[in-house]
């Protein structure tokens, strides 16, 4: 079980604005093994979060075209159609985004929105479906499962909606999961929380980890190996001890002298 | 939320009070009397007639006293007597109103069945041909006068091609027909009133579900939502549609007024004895109990509308249900 999991090349992002044409994503080439996490840091605007969504074809289409090769398990994403892209997404790949009060749906409970995954993918009965949904959010650490189940998001705060995205994206065993700046909108206490979780669960169902971030402090904590993304362009992509030992590119050193110069506080 | 539905029923008894004073005011302001018809059709009418002619309808008195009267009346659900006729107003009034009812009814349910589904379409692809070619056809929709569209269209299906009645609601032989040709009758009937009062409806509504649409569809949790491996139709129409049908609800409970007074005109453009005709003919003979019936019976209709279209918001709406 430890061999190559996800296996980007070469690939290419560019968006269509009118006549102009913007490369958000320039040739990133990386591997990722199963049970291993990487962790994506860049500043805003580096391109990390298109290189993430391009995986499983989730860009506006139209407005962005991709090309080069994104093998998943041996089958390769890149140009796969619609139908079998979907029996990717939220079942063997699953995502969690930035901001988790915004990407829950807001008339709908989140024990609905869990069983909506749990049913597409096992299709499993309605209430066989909100049973497991409650299970999930305990085993995310909610402790009033049954109570969160019922509740909107606007009802709940942002960690306890992030734990619920967690539960819905682990809802189906994903064997990856992409992680796009989950703890940014959160207050430090839940931010070590939710990555505390993250870990827990990953060690206990075994998925690998692709965590996006804009922060080196939590890829000193978590990673197995750093990509740092610089303006579209994989700039660094070593394991963590080699890059925090000897940084090579002037945007790693800079993004390290951040990191070290908020660490002294 | 009853609390909240109490609060607002009990919001419409000052809003009838105003409106009433109003309307009563207004009708009192404008040229001409009841009297003048029976004046004016009869030139040999004796000055001492007409006096108790207006004694009788009560119009010596001042303004004021006879709204206080008429208030007292109408507390006591008692609407009076047509001038015109002598009958009860009510009577009258509840003859008539069947037929708006289902018309405006219909037009509500024609309006809502096709603009979400038209103005879905455009959002799906934004500045495509079927958006370009609609955004065009609602705005020029939107800018006819009904009651002119409506003499084109009776003319059009009506008397150049013979396919439709180009006036009342049922045909001259409707007592002589079985009971499906009756409904099929009818039916023939309604078509033209019900589309020509639902046309600017449609492009307006349309235009409203296009734009809530486009934006519910850039929220965060349609991306979610394909992330989490969803049928596009699943994305659309459960996550997106339902979002984005909310504002509508509002939107529809706020035109209801318009729809209610559009009955004035097309009624009487295709003659069909609704309460909207009814009422245009009590203005014009200075009617003045059966008009204050009929502004009172379609205000209260009107706010309960309204009032159920707030309550289906909260229910649609988790956000507000907790608000209340």
């Amino acid at each position: 079980m430890t061999g190559t999991l996800l296996s980007v090349k070469d690939l290419n992002v560019v968006f269509r604005h009118g006549l102009k044409e913007i490369r958000a994503v320039n040739r990133v080439t990386f591997d990722m093994r199963r049970r291993e996490t990487l962790v994506m840091a860049g500043e805003s605007g580096s391109g990390k979060t298109v290189t993430s969504l391009a995986i499983c074809g989730l860009l506006p289409e139209g407005a962005a075209s991709v090309s080069g090769s994104a093998r998943f398990a041996g089958e390769e994403l890149i140009g796969m159609p619609e139908a079998q892209l979907r029996a990717f997404r939220g079942r063997r790949i699953a995502y969690i985004f930035q901001e988790p009060s915004s990407f829950l749906n807001p008339v709908y409970s989140i024990g609905e929105q869990i069983a909506e995954a749990v049913r597409l993918h096992h299709g499993a009965g309605r209430a066989a479906a909100l049973r497991e949904a409650v299970k999930l959010l305990e085993m995310s650490g909610i402790s009033d499962a049954q109570r969160a189940a019922r509740s909107y998001p606007h009802q709940l705060s942002g960690g306890m909606n992030q734990r619920a995205a967690i539960s819905m994206a682990l809802a189906c065993r994903p064997e990856l999961l992409i992680a796009d700046e989950p703890t940014t909108s959160l207050d430090m206490t839940t931010e070590a929380e939710i990555i505390k979780l993250l870990m827990r669960l990953k060690q206990e169902a075994g998925f690998s980890l692709l965590f996006i971030t804009h922060n080196l402090a939590i890829a000193e904590h978590i990673a197995d190996k750093v990509a740092v993304m610089f303006k579209g362009e994989l700039v660094e992509y070593r394991e963590k001890e080699e890059l925090f030992a000897s940084p090579e590119h002037a945007h790693t050193k800079e993004l390290l002298a951040a990191y070290e110069k908020v660490g002294k506080f | 939320m009853g609390k909240y539905i109490l609060r607002r029923l009990a919001g419409i008894i000052p809003l009838l009070f105003g409106i009433s004073l109003l309307s009563f005011a207004v009708i009192n302001l404008a040229p001409g009397k009841p009297v003048a018809l029976e004046n004016s059709l009869n030139p040999r009418v004796s000055a001492r007639a007409l006096e108790r002619l207006e004694k009788l309808y009560e119009l010596d008195k001042p303004v004021y006293e006879r709204y206080w009267h008429w208030l007292k009346r109408t507390a006591a659900l008692d609407f009076g007597r047509s001038f015109s006729d002598n009958r009860p107003v009510i009577e009258k009034i509840a003859e008539r109103l069947p037929v708006t009812i289902i018309i405006n009814l219909l037009s509500l349910f024609l309006i809502f069945a096709a603009a979400i589904p038209l103005g879905v379409r455009c959002a799906l692809r934004p500045d495509g041909m079927l958006d370009k070619v609609m955004t065009a056809a609602m705005f020029f929709l939107f800018a006819i006068p009904t009651f002119w569209l409506a003499l084109l269209l009776m003319n059009f299906f009506g008397i150049n091609l013979r396919w439709l009645p180009v006036s009342g609601i049922t045909s001259l032989n409707y007592e002589y027909l079985s009971p499906v040709e009756k409904v099929i009758d009818l039916l023939r009937h309604l078509l033209l009133p019900v589309t020509v009062s639902s046309l600017g409806g449609i492009a307006a509504m349309a235009r409203y579900m296009r734009s809530s649409m486009i934006e519910a569809l850039a929220q965060p949790y349609i991306r979610m939502a394909r992330a989490k491996g969803l049928t596009e139709r699943s994305v659309l129409y459960k996550h997106a549609f339902r979002n984005a049908v909310m504002p509508l609800v509002t939107i529809m409970g706020l035109s209801l007024p318009g729809l209610v007074g559009g009955s004035v005109i097309f009624e009487s453009v295709f003659a069909i004895p609704g309460a909207g005709r009814l009422f245009y003919e009590a203005v014009m003979m200075r009617d003045y109990p059966l008009i204050m019936a009929e502004v009172v019976i379609v205000s209260i209709l009107t706010m309960t509308a309204n009032l159920l279209a707030d309550v289906s918001y909260a229910w649609i709406d988790p956000r507000l249900r907790d608000k209340r």
